[in-house]
């Protein structure tokens, strides 16, 4: 009990300092929280993905259609349950900045494969009869104050003109991983206004979803796909959604990587915070661990004093950084939701920012405690500070 | 009976090392302490007293001899032992009081007793009275900074017999003194040696306090002077 009223009362000895301390170390986890968000929202798409989807696509790049045709041979293969296409359809509501998602695609077998878009079964009704209907996601409806019914214009830029739409339904993601930001609308509409405009490119897809009934046979399917339409005019490049995700993330990865980087020298930067504090106490109290091992206390409670001292200044830190966490996170996703609509600060970011202060408090304790240990007591004794 | 003898030193060798220079502090001592004794050491500054006090208690190893503290030879022991040792052995009493400043007087002159198996009951008892005996149980709850220097250094003489120690080694402990502060704690230490029987070795330079002490020995230049204090006036 002294030993723990030592401890607690070394940190309070120069209150400027400690208070100093923890503010960097709170900063510092504060900042290593947020960066790893924005790493987790980066691959948001991947960790969101089904293992017991495949997304078939255009071998040459995404760019490029797929003929519609292609769904009822894709239906054939052994293996797949489902098989619902899309096209990216990239439209703007009024001005560039209202940047969403927004997909053609075909609803019903849509909504079979992506259990997760909880909607009303009144409202999928309503969806599905009208083919100028759209469903969108909760937080698009709070960013422009859309409700069922409004109808809502975009600007297409793949596929010129205005695009009318009427909300039908608004989704909720079953967990805080799913997008609720995503813009969905009937394939119909735009194959069959493409038909009038632009025949060329009617009948085309963007992209197949295939539901398989079991994930460990994704590879046979996958090649199975593929080898229907080789050497035909448009071959395709099957992959898991997770791959598919992934591949997106790979363009951008040096980004991510810089900012991983950027993460680990912010734990560097807790050490050496919390190892100069640690230093500058132990040695203004060297006289005093000499008097404490003079008394019979070996280099085990020395050490032990010493880097719990550290290891509590660093856990307060993180455990404040932590709290400033949650509203920063509110804050820094909002300003960013057009980037990443999933912005949510994870359990596992929590426990590693707490797991890697403990870490460096631990770090930061073990060389001063080394340099006492190594000093002889009455050297120690002499020691004026 | 003649008191047996608590610590026997025997051709004692301590040197340092400075860069290439060996320096010698003590060229050979050999010399005994009775059980009970109250020895003041001292000599001019560099003369090896405070080295050979180190010696004694523990803190320090020599070069080559032996120190036997109550049948044990203390110089055969490795570090863990001898933490040991001196928790159960050796009380300290040091110039500078060397007390923990977060700690009160209370929790100061506990922490000695936290290496010992006692109770929390037991050990608040024996502090109880070690601050009795020093005239300070009034004063358990402050902290250092709140205490005078006479009172810091009488809280630790209280550290220093709590575990109620063979031996109690005193390096200067008037060195940081007023006259009457020093007075007060030299007449403590002779109480602790006459009335409770503690065996005491304390360096002094100052004469009128070696004169509290039963008998000197003088150190010069590493070697030792046996003598009373009237040899030094």
């Amino acid at each position: 009990m002294v030993l723990l009223k030592y401890l607690f009362r070394n940190i309070l000895r120069h209150k400027l300092r400690s208070f100093l301390t923890v503010l960097s170390v709170s900063i510092a986890v504060l900042s290593y929280c947020l960066l790893n968000t924005i790493i987790n929202a980066w691959y948001a798409g991947v960790s969101a993905s089904s293992s017991y989807r495949l997304i078939v696509r255009n071998a040459i790049s995404l760019v490029f259609s797929l003929p519609i045709s292609y769904r009822e041979r894709i239906k054939q293969v052994k293996g797949v349950t489902n098989v619902a296409y899309g096209n990216w359809f990239g439209g703007i509501y009024i001005e560039e900045k209202n940047f969403f998602a927004n997909f053609a695609v075909e609803p019903e077998t849509f909504l079979k494969l992506y259990p997760e878009f909880i909607i009303s079964d009144a409202e999928k009704k309503e969806f599905l009869k009208d083919r100028k209907g759209c469903i969108v996601g909760r937080k698009l409806t709070e960013r422009f104050g859309w409700k069922v019914g409004d109808r809502v214009v975009l600007r297409g830029t793949i596929f010129s003109g205005n695009w009318e739409f009427v909300i039908k339904g608004v989704y909720k993601g079953k967990d805080r991983t799913v997008d609720e930001s995503q813009f969905l609308f009937h394939w119909e509409y735009l194959n069959e206004t493409l038909k009038k405009t632009n025949p060329r490119r009617a009948d085309q897809v963007g992209y197949f979803i295939v539901g398989i009934s079991n994930p460990e046979d994704a590879a046979e399917v996958s090649k199975e796909i593929d080898g229907l339409f080789k050497n035909s005019i448009a071959e395709t490049l099957t992959e898991t959604e997770k791959a598919f995700q992934l591949s997106f993330v790979t363009m951008t990865e040096a980004i991510v990587i810089a900012i991983k980087v950027v993460s680990y020298v912010v734990i560097a930067i807790i050490i050496v915070v919390v190892a100069n504090t640690m230093a500058m106490s132990v040695r203004e109290r060297k006289s005093e661990y000499a008097t404490m091992k003079a008394f019979g206390f070996d280099s085990f409670i020395i050490s032990f004093i010493i880097i719990s001292e550290s290891v509590l200044i660093s856990l307060i830190g993180s455990v404040i950084g932590v709290i400033l966490t949650f509203p920063a996170v509110k804050i820094v996703g909002d300003i960013l939701s057009v980037y990443f609509p999933i912005f949510v600060l994870r359990e596992v970011v929590i426990y590693k920012s707490l797991s890697y202060s403990i870490l460096a408090g631990f770090l930061s304790g073990l060389l001063p405690s080394i340099e006492v240990i190594r000093v002889g007591i009455a050297d120690g004794l002499r020691w004026s500070g | 009976m003649e008191p047996i003898n608590i610590v026997e030193i025997s051709s004692l060798v301590k040197t340092y090392r400075r860069g290439n220079q060996i320096i010698p502090v003590l060229q050979v001592i050999s010399f005994e302490i009775k059980k009970g004794e109250f020895l003041a050491l001292m000599g001019p500054s560099g003369s090896g007293k405070s080295t050979l006090l180190n010696l004694i208690a523990g803190i320090d190893k020599p070069d080559s001899g032996s120190i036997i503290v109550q049948g044990i030879d203390i110089t055969k022991l490795d570090e863990k032992e001898l933490s040991k040792w001196r928790a159960e052995n050796v009380g300290f009493i040091f110039q500078f009081y060397n007390l923990i400043p977060v700690l009160t007087a209370f929790e100061n002159v506990e922490l000695p007793l936290l290496l010992t198996g006692l109770s929390k009951k037991e050990r608040k008892e024996h502090v109880e009275y070690a601050l009795s005996i020093v005239g300070l149980k009034d004063r358990m709850e402050h902290y250092p900074s709140q205490l005078s220097g006479g009172q810091q250094q009488r809280v630790a003489i209280a550290r220093a017999i709590v575990t109620d120690p063979a031996l109690i080694v005193a390096d200067e402990p008037t060195g940081d003194l007023d006259k009457k502060s020093a007075e007060d704690v030299l007449n403590l230490m002779t109480e602790l040696n006459e009335k409770f029987g503690k065996t005491i070795i304390m360096v002094t330079h100052d004469l009128r306090a070696a004169k509290h002490a039963k008998t000197m020995k003088y150190l010069d230049k590493g070697l030792l002077i046996d003598g009373t204090a009237e040899i030094f006036i």
